[in-house]
């Protein structure tokens, strides 16, 4: 009990030294905010035009919460780096010696990278309202939309971190990132229905977390029926998380060798 | 007591022996310099001290308890300034201090008056709200080293604690380590490739070449172990491993020293 009281309470430092950061220069985070607005202003209106499959809904609403994903996802995926920069530093290894468990330091930073997605999710909401995007707005399904997007954050980033400790450098680090990012995407729903998709590509995308983060929002912003059900989406990133955060744990020291 | 005994402490990476069957005491209230050159393995030493990397074989005691198999009962009683930069310059000096504070489990009530007597110690209460990277190389040391004993450690570990600071931030640093030794009455390990530093600041000394101790013991000891009166430590380094000389350097030694230089600089 002791343990967990404590195991929480240094993640929450960890969580709390990475948003001081943001708060000092927030620059980055508004400009993150560009790329999905291009997706929604000019792909997604492309695209609406194109009547090719026949969605529950217009295409613009379907694809939001796919766009929204997709921020999770380019935001966290890149986040790993900041281990090897640290690690270059010498933080990591004065943050080793402190009495913290290494699983704190492993999920503070997740969560923090979950948070730090937030900004985007408030603009993308935004465009949404201006594009007559018909949102839910019930309190529940926004705290659900809420919790959802954090465990995003906390999947993708602890994967990237656990790629960091094992590429070990910037260079081969951005190339594994930018080599991953596209076909997590692709092979997800984000701007196309799993039903239209090829028999091998359907296969990838039922063992791509990032598609049970979109059924999820897709049915809580939105309301289209979900196609595993929520509970069943929560519960794949919540499993994929765990075992994430417990691989980043038993590697995080590694970094330092 | 001591403090610290290791006993036949090895760290190998592959078929590199890094640090080779190291056996010493380090007692209460001691300086003690790790003497050697680059890739001596002082560092990696130092590394297996703090818990960083478990040892190949061989053990090391801290006030009582393993290296080996209580590493986390040995974090809360030391504190390590890692030889690279470990402040962030992307918070303040406050920043950095406070949120440390709350990582050694400082309680809530002393959490502040802990923080501001460390800023007040380094002498930089004013620069409190910086952000680090506006700091010179001599005050983010001092932070550094602020960070690493706000809860009172009795054992402090050193890393290179001047390597890449001008002599004016060095100077800092001497009489900032002296103060400490004075007013809390810690234990210092600190690893030194500069004879100059140790003779100033460490009452005792192990010399280090090619991963095995050469010798230690008190400076004194070691000066007039070699026979030869008024001997400086370089003298006595030289005498104990003049066998094993060579420039120890690698390319990525270089590039970290240099790296670590310009940032501090």
């Amino acid at each position: 009990m002791n343990y967990i009281f404590s195991f929480l309470r240094k993640t929450s430092v960890i969580t709390e030294l990475e948003m001081r950061k943001i708060f000092h220069d927030p620059t980055e985070i508004v400009t993150r905010a560009v790329q999905p607005a291009l997706w929604l202003l000019i792909f997604g209106q492309v695209f609406a035009r194109v009547h090719a499959f026949s969605a529950q809904t217009n295409y613009i609403d379907f694809m939001v919460p796919g766009i929204l994903a997709q921020s999770v996802l380019f935001i966290s995926i890149f986040s790993g780096i900041a281990i090897i920069w640290e690690r270059d530093l010498g933080l990591i290894h004065k943050l080793l010696a402190t009495p913290t468990p290494r699983a704190s330091i492993v999920l503070g930073k997740a969560v923090s990278a979950g948070l730090r997605t937030l900004p985007v999710v408030i603009i993308i909401y935004i465009l949404a309202v201006l594009l007559h995007v018909r949102i839910e707005w019930n309190p529940f399904s926004l705290l659900l939309v809420f919790f959802m997007i954090i465990l995003g954050g906390i999947f993708f980033s602890t994967f990237s971190l656990v790629i960091a400790c094992l590429v070990k450098t910037r260079e081969r680090f951005m190339g594994i990132g930018q080599l991953l990012t596209m076909p997590l995407f692709f092979a997800s729903n984000a701007i196309y229905p799993i039903d239209i998709m090829p028999a091998w590509l359907k296969t990838l995308s039922h063992v791509n977390p990032l598609t049970y983060m979109i059924d999820a929002l897709r049915a809580l912003m939105i309301t289209v029926p979900s196609a595993f059900g929520i509970g069943f989406d929560f519960a794949v990133l919540l499993c994929a998380s765990v075992v994430m955060i417990t691989a980043g744990s038993l590697l995080y020291r590694r970094v330092i060798t | 007591m001591s403090i610290l005994e290791t006993n036949n402490l090895t760290r190998s990476f592959g078929s590199f022996t890094a640090v080779d069957r190291v056996t010493m005491k380090v007692e209460k209230g001691e300086a003690f310099a790790l003497l050697g050159p680059n890739g001596a393995g002082k560092s990696v030493t130092l590394k297996m001290l703090t818990t960083l990397l478990p040892p190949s074989s061989g053990d090391a005691v801290i006030n009582g308890f393993s290296i080996k198999s209580q590493p986390q009962k040995i974090r809360p009683i030391i504190g390590y300034v890692p030889q690279m930069l470990s402040a962030d310059g992307s918070l303040t000096g406050y920043e950095n201090l406070l949120l440390f504070a709350k990582l050694y489990d400082i309680p809530y009530k002393e959490r502040k008056t802990r923080v501001y007597e460390m800023l007040e110690f380094m002498g930089f209460s004013e620069h409190a709200d910086k952000l680090v990277r506006e700091y010179s190389g001599g005050m983010i040391r001092r932070l550094e080293i602020a960070q690493a004993i706000l809860h009172n450690p009795p054992l402090l570990f050193l890393d290179e604690p001047t390597t890449g600071l001008d002599p004016l931030g060095r100077n800092m640093v001497w009489e900032h380590i002296k103060a400490l030794q004075k007013k809390y009455d810690t234990t210092i390990i600190m690893t030194t490739h500069m004879m100059e530093e140790a003779e100033h600041l460490c009452s005792h000394a192990g010399l280090m070449s090619r991963g095995k101790l050469a010798a230690s013991g008190s400076v004194r000891e070691l000066k007039s172990s070699i026979g030869k009166n008024e001997a400086t430590l370089e003298e006595v380094f030289i005498h104990y491993t003049a066998d094993n000389l060579e420039p120890g350097d690698n390319y990525r030694q270089v590039q970290r020293e240099r790296r670590t230089a310009k940032r501090l600089g």
